[in-house]
């Protein structure tokens, strides 16, 4: 796993990054990637993922997840405990033994994943011999794949981003001199994806690809005729792992917003030599609908001031559209890592004397929040209600990986979140 | 290595958490990766918090592995000392940093800093929350507590004092119990010395001593700290929990013991209504209701009680996730003629839940949710809890407005006595279908739609794994038309039956021979 190197190398500078970045280190306030695994087991209908993991670890799961989940969740955690640490348990054979008895509990799984966390990588057990060594045993029935999506490497939504890349050596390949294929990859919700396939095959692009697939059995196939357009902006490793397999892809900003979802189409139209025109009249009535929408939020946003608090790595997309699309000024955009490369359309796109903020210091970041008094803060669940007893209004931004919110028809919801918090606030009277 | 789907406890550190959060000027720096700041929403989001926990997390990566990771203990600790400046410090690691071997307490002690620092030592591999708060507590206690002057004895006319301990952040209910207790206690002519931890300092910790006794509110958590009390400062302690009408009568005859008080005035002062609305007819249908019971041992040790004595239930499965306290609850158990259930597994709490078919289920979040999809009655009894579990209403557990609101949580789920009787007699009525849901709880998405666990289909008997037994269609049919709240009750009874008489095919005549032979 190649992790560490996020965090570690400085991306490569590209496009508008002479703006100052505040870097800071101290405490952060952010969940680790395993938390990924509550939308990732619900998108993957055949998928297991078993945390290899601690107390801690099943814990922070089910803290995040509690409200959401109404069936029998498709993740566990198999907790390590002081015998496997004194080497009286083999560890490795203790895995053995829980995965059987998980793969005999739920016959319906086809794809299971090893999720790695801090404690399995500070005692070094090495879950991709693991995968190896039980998809031996399972194969052909359950193939078995391992990320990791410990905190000593990964933030919240990084684990997504582990997951699909773990999938990627995975997927079958596209024959040599295919015709170009596209493939969408990122967690998007069913029906913001059966949009988006609507929306391609009518301007005459082929059917997209998604990855992750719904079901494990149609993993999608990928090669040098692959053009792939990102949904989610923290996709990191999974681009350099389909990069590897020849895929290329089509630089577009991300598709929040009337915007960010024309820029986003425009660019896969333009890979494929979609005339204007046609764009046009494909899009148009989506466009149209999306505008009409955000008319509504328009002027209970527009002239707030926001702050973001580092967390999902939405941040920089979700920054331009509320200041170009809604009007709101931004105080500061703060993101566990700025990718530069695939961040670019978005940066160029934001307003010249924007604060962005990289890494987190917490308590500092809390100090200019306080001085600046922002009008609306996004933040993580540990922050928001503290935050709102204090006067400010906050929109908690685990809802935004929650909630449908790509393309032209759900960017009236998307503004929807946002205006919320400020409504109610306005409606109260105690 | 253990496979969890969901925990009844988190780690021993998230216990030391709610002890910090509930004292008012102590400050935690817990060595710990960034992910470990999800408690932080315990506090926040579930029990709805208005302030962040007083904790610093150092946050370290995997880049900062076996290079700087001490450092940065230091520099968090440093720095969070003179941001909050606390009273009072907590130091130490979550499971991952005990496995990286900084040692805070070597740390601590050498950091000049100039209020008290309390090191745990709290084994994430081995122990879990509640031990955890209960060692935090015992911890900070021993350190901060002054010696106790030598007790002149009591003047007259100056009422007796006595330390509440156990309460925490994060606890089922402890915010009202505290309330209650204090009023009882008032009532009676105590005064509380200290509540702790809930809303003490660190100064209120050093004048442990200076009470007369010790209420032990909760011993998963005081337990540890009272006995030591009582050894060093001789202060006696409580070992009745009062939750339910006979546990309190119970407790405040202890106390009074314990004051040097007579109780008999204040008895007939206070007033509970559970014993007459469980004595009213309108009670009569709870007869013999079956329950089954899970929860941290001081709730599911009051559960069984209460609702054998007070309700008239019948218990049909006790159980708890409390290893320390499993003694009781297996003796509790006996007494009610079953076997204790003594797991931290959801999956075994699950398969028994299904075998016994119970008509109500007491327990705790986890058990919600499998009373959920089993379509059984459910109330919460005990931690871990959900965000709808701290009511903005008052609504203890102790004392005789705990029993009033728990005579109304335990039988509020409950199909009312008459809709019941209405059920039976006209089931083929097409308008009283499966998902009816007694008429007095809306359908909302606490009811939510019935999942059907098992198939609709009565299938092989669970009990053993001889031969399935199998069930005539007309049986099956016969078995459809007997109300969903009692037909677990009734294919279990009929598939016992069978299984006792050696038969093999269960018919009609089967199911209401077994009818016969259990009885209602
Ligand atoms: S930060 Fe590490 S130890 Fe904590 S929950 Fe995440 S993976 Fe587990
Ligand atoms: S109607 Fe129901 S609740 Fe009322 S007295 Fe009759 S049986 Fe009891």
């Amino acid at each position: 796993m190649s992790h560490a190197v996020i965090a570690d190398v400085p991306a490569p500078k590209e496009g508008c990054s002479e703006r100052p970045v505040i870097r800071e280190r101290g405490q952060r306030e952010v969940f680790c990637g395993l938390t990924g695994i509550i939308w990732l087991h619900r998108k993957i209908q055949d998928a297991f993922f078993l945390i290899v993991g601690s107390r801690t670890c099943a814990h922070l799961m089910q803290s995040a997840a509690g409200v959401m989940i109404f069936a029998e969740p498709r993740f566990a955690t198999a907790i390590i405990d002081e015998r496997d640490l004194a080497g009286m348990a083999d560890v490795n054979d203790e895995l053995d033994r829980n995965v059987a008895r998980l793969l005999e509990r739920r016959p319906d799984i086809n794809l299971l994943f090893l999720v790695g966390s801090c404690p399995s990588e500070v005692i070094k057990l090495d879950l991709s011999k693991a995968a190896e060594r039980l998809s031996k045993n399972y194969a052909p029935d359950v193939r078995i794949l391992n990320y990791s999506g410990s905190g000593i490497e990964t933030t919240f939504t990084q684990g997504e981003d582990g997951c699909l890349a773990s999938m990627v050596p995975e997927l079958p390949t596209l024959p040599e001199g295919s015709d170009q294929s596209l493939m969408i990859v990122g967690c998007l919700a069913d029906v913001v994806e059966d949009q988006f396939t609507r929306i391609f095959e009518r301007m005459g692009l082929p059917t997209p690809v998604y990855l992750p697939m719904r079901d494990s059995n149609e993993m999608p196939p990928v090669g040098p005729d692959t053009r792939y357009l990102l949904a989610q902006p923290y996709l990191m490793d999974t681009a350099r792992a389909l990069e590897d397999r020849g895929a290329k892809r089509i630089p577009a900003p991300f598709p929040l917003g009337v915007e960010g979802t024309t820029g986003w189409l425009k660019a896969a139209a333009n890979q494929w030599g979609i005339d204007q025109q046609t764009f046009d009249e494909v899009t148009a009535s989506g466009r149209a609908r999306a505008e009409r929408a955000l008319e509504c939020y328009r002027e209970q946003l527009a002239g707030k001031r926001i702050f973001f608090f580092p967390d999902s790595q939405l941040e920089v997309p979700l920054a331009r559209f509320l200041s170009r699309e809604m009007g709101m000024e931004l105080i500061e955009v703060g993101t566990p890592y700025l990718h530069q490369q695939h961040l670019a359309d978005e940066l160029s796109m934001l307003p010249e004397d924007v604060q962005l903020s990289e890494g987190q210091d917490v308590e500092k970041q809390l100090d200019r929040c306080h001085a600046a008094t922002p009008d609306l803060t996004v933040c993580g669940l540990g922050l928001a209600n503290p935050l709102e007893a204090e006067g400010l209004a906050t929109k908690w931004s685990i809802e935004l990986l929650f909630t449908p919110t790509q393309g032209f028809d759900q960017a009236g919801d998307l503004a929807e979140l946002f205006a919320r918090p400020l409504v109610r606030r306005a409606k109260l009277k105690v | 290595m253990q496979l969890t789907v969901w925990t009844y406890e988190g780690p021993p550190h998230v216990g030391a958490m709610r002890i910090a959060t509930a004292l008012k000027d102590v400050h935690y720096v817990l060595h710990a990766p960034q992910g470990d700041t999800y408690a932080d929403l315990l506090f926040t989001m579930i029990e709805r918090r208005d302030h962040r926990p007083p904790v610093t997390y150092t946050t370290f990566q995997a880049r900062d592995l076996g290079k700087d990771t001490a450092e940065i203990f230091r520099d968090a600790m440093l720095a969070s000392y003179e941001r909050f400046k606390p009273n009072a410090m907590l130091v130490g690691a979550s499971c991952t940093a005990e496995l990286i071997q900084d040692d805070p307490a070597g740390l601590a002690a050498a950091s000049g800093i100039p209020v008290p620092i309390v090191p745990l030592e709290l084994p994430s591999y081995q122990k879990k929350e509640n031990w955890g708060a209960a060692e935090t507590f015992y911890q900070l206690v021993r350190k901060l507590v002054r010696p106790a002057e030598e007790a002149a004895p009591r003047e007259e006319g100056v009422r007796p004092r006595c330390n509440l301990l156990g309460p925490t952040a994060l606890g089922f209910r402890h915010r009202d119990d505290v309330r209650e207790i204090t009023y009882l206690l008032d009532k009676l002519g105590i005064d509380v010395n200290v509540c702790a931890p809930l809303n003490a300092t660190a100064e209120d910790i050093a004048r442990l001593g200076e009470a007369d006794f010790n209420v032990v509110m909760y011993p998963e958590i005081a337990d540890t700290t009272a006995r030591w009390l009582e050894r060093n400062f001789k202060q006696p302690r409580t070992t009745i929990v009062p939750i339910g009408v006979g546990a309190t009568r119970d407790f405040i005859h202890e106390v009074a013991e314990l004051a040097g008080i007579d109780p008999a005035a204040a008895l007939k002062e206070l007033e509970c209504r559970l014993p007459w609305y469980s004595r009213s007819i309108d009670s009569n249908y709870l007869t013999g209701k079956r329950v089954f019971i899970f929860a941290d041992a001081t709730h599911a040790l009051a559960a069984a009680r209460i609702a054998s004595e007070e309700l008239g239930y019948e218990v049909v499965g006790l159980g708890t996730y409390s290893r320390e306290f499993a003694r009781d609850v297996r003796a509790k158990a006996k007494d009610l003629g079953i076997e204790a259930l003594i797991t931290d597994d959801y999956l075994e709490v699950e398969q028994q839940v299904q075998d016994l078919q119970p008509e109500l289920v007491l327990g705790t979040q986890m058990e919600r949710h499998i009373a959920k999809r089993l379509g059984i009655a459910c109330a919460v009894i005990s931690a871990p809890v959900h965000v709808q579990d701290y009511p903005a209403r008052t609504s203890p557990q102790m004392g005789f407005e705990g029993a009033n609101v728990i005579f109304d949580d335990w039988v509020h789920p409950l199909m009312m006595g008459l809709e019941e009787h209405l059920l039976g007699m006209f089931r083929e009525d097409f308008e009283f279908n499966d998902d009816a849901v007694p008429s007095h709880l809306a359908m909302h998405g606490e009811t939510g739609p019935r999942v059907q666990a098992q198939p609709e289909k009565p299938d092989a008997a669970a009990a053993d794994d001889k031969a399935p037994i199998i069930w005539e269609p007309d049986a099956e049919k016969e078995l459809r038309k007997i109300p969903f709240f009692v037909r677990g009750k009734a294919k279990r009874n009929a598939e016992a039956f069978a299984a006792e008489k050696g038969l093999s095919q269960i018919t009609v005549e089967t199911l209401y021979d077994a009818k016969a032979h259990f009885g209602r």
